[in-house]
């Protein structure tokens, strides 16, 4: 089985890349991106039958710094 | 005073840190992080700066998880003193030793410069040897040292007088200009600066000195 975990900074994280995209993207000439927002999928190749919660676990134990980001777990 | 310097893959301020400490007066040991044990007799545990593990991840994640650093969870929980520089703070961060995280540079740009900082508290073994408001100059070399957290943690210690060390100009966004901060029990001190790189005088200047000086002085009846 597989599972995407999908982390980001959370909300009032003040993200000093998104915001240089968001630049890069301006300048690029694309207009009206009001906001951008960068964070990282994770992958995870598991063994059959391996628990959600167990996936949490590796979560908060290691995948995402709680103090500042969130994350998402998607079974693929 | 017998310290450990503790060394990752990537660590690149070690040896540094070792001599800093020796030129101090103290007995060094290097342990490699895979160890699952501190050597022991132990008074301090040095983090020092570098890119363990390559920064994979986040800095300081991957080596927060080594055996290592469960033995520097114990020994802190035991009452014993750790400093952490630069990479070293992040470690401990990630180990939840120290509050907080440092996160990217507001500006995204590598910060490689002496830098002038204020010493905001002289109660703790690391910073009494100074006196509170005494400006020094000690070396930065980091991409990720905005020290972010939040307000209440902030005013906690603000409250309980756990901020050591601010910028006199802020290079990094850190909140409120922090540079280094100090557990609930004053034992614990991690930093982005570089008081290792401050000790002698062919590094520049030596201000460094007092920070490995009062810390020595903590145990010298010991």
């Amino acid at each position: 089985m597989k599972a995407k975990v999908h982390v980001m900074l959370k909300n009032g994280v003040l993200d000093p890349q998104g915001e240089a995209v968001k630049h890069a993207l301006g300048s690029l000439g694309f207009e009206g991106v009001e906001g951008v927002r960068q964070g990282k999928v994770i992958e995870l190749d598991l063994a059959d039958g391996t628990s959600e919660e167990t996936i949490n676990e590796m979560c908060e134990k290691l995948l995402a710094n709680t103090v500042i980001e969130s994350y998402r777990v998607e079974l693929v | 005073m017998k310290a450990a310097v503790l060394v990752f893959p990537g660590s690149n301020c070690d040896r540094d840190m070792a001599v800093a400490l020796k030129a101090a007066g103290a007995d060094v040991e290097m342990v490699w992080h895979k160890d699952a044990d501190l050597p022991s007799g132990l008074d301090l545990v040095a983090v020092p700066g570098g890119f363990s593990f390559g920064d994979y991840l986040r800095c300081g994640a991957i080596a927060a998880q080594s055996p290592i650093c469960k033995a520097l969870v114990d020994h802190v929980n035991r009452g014993g003193y750790a400093l952490g520089v630069c990479n070293g703070f992040q470690v401990l961060t990630e180990t939840r030793l120290l509050p907080g995280v440092l996160m990217r540079n507001a500006k995204l740009k590598f910060v490689c410069k002496t830098i002038g900082l204020q010493v905001e508290t002289s109660n703790s073994a690391f910073t009494e040897a100074f006196n509170a408001g005494d400006t020094v100059g000690f070396p930065v070399a980091h991409h990720d040292g905005n020290y972010t957290v939040d307000d209440d943690t902030l005013s906690t210690l603000q409250d309980q007088d756990r901020i050591a060390f601010t910028y006199t100009e802020n290079p990094n966004g850190s909140v409120s200009d922090i540079a280094g901060v100090l557990s609930e029990n004053r034992r614990v001190l991690g930093m982005m600066p570089h008081p290792e790189r401050a000790v002698d005088q062919g590094h520049g200047g030596t201000d460094g000195q007092a920070l490995f000086r009062g810390l020595l002085s903590q145990f010298a009846d010991a």
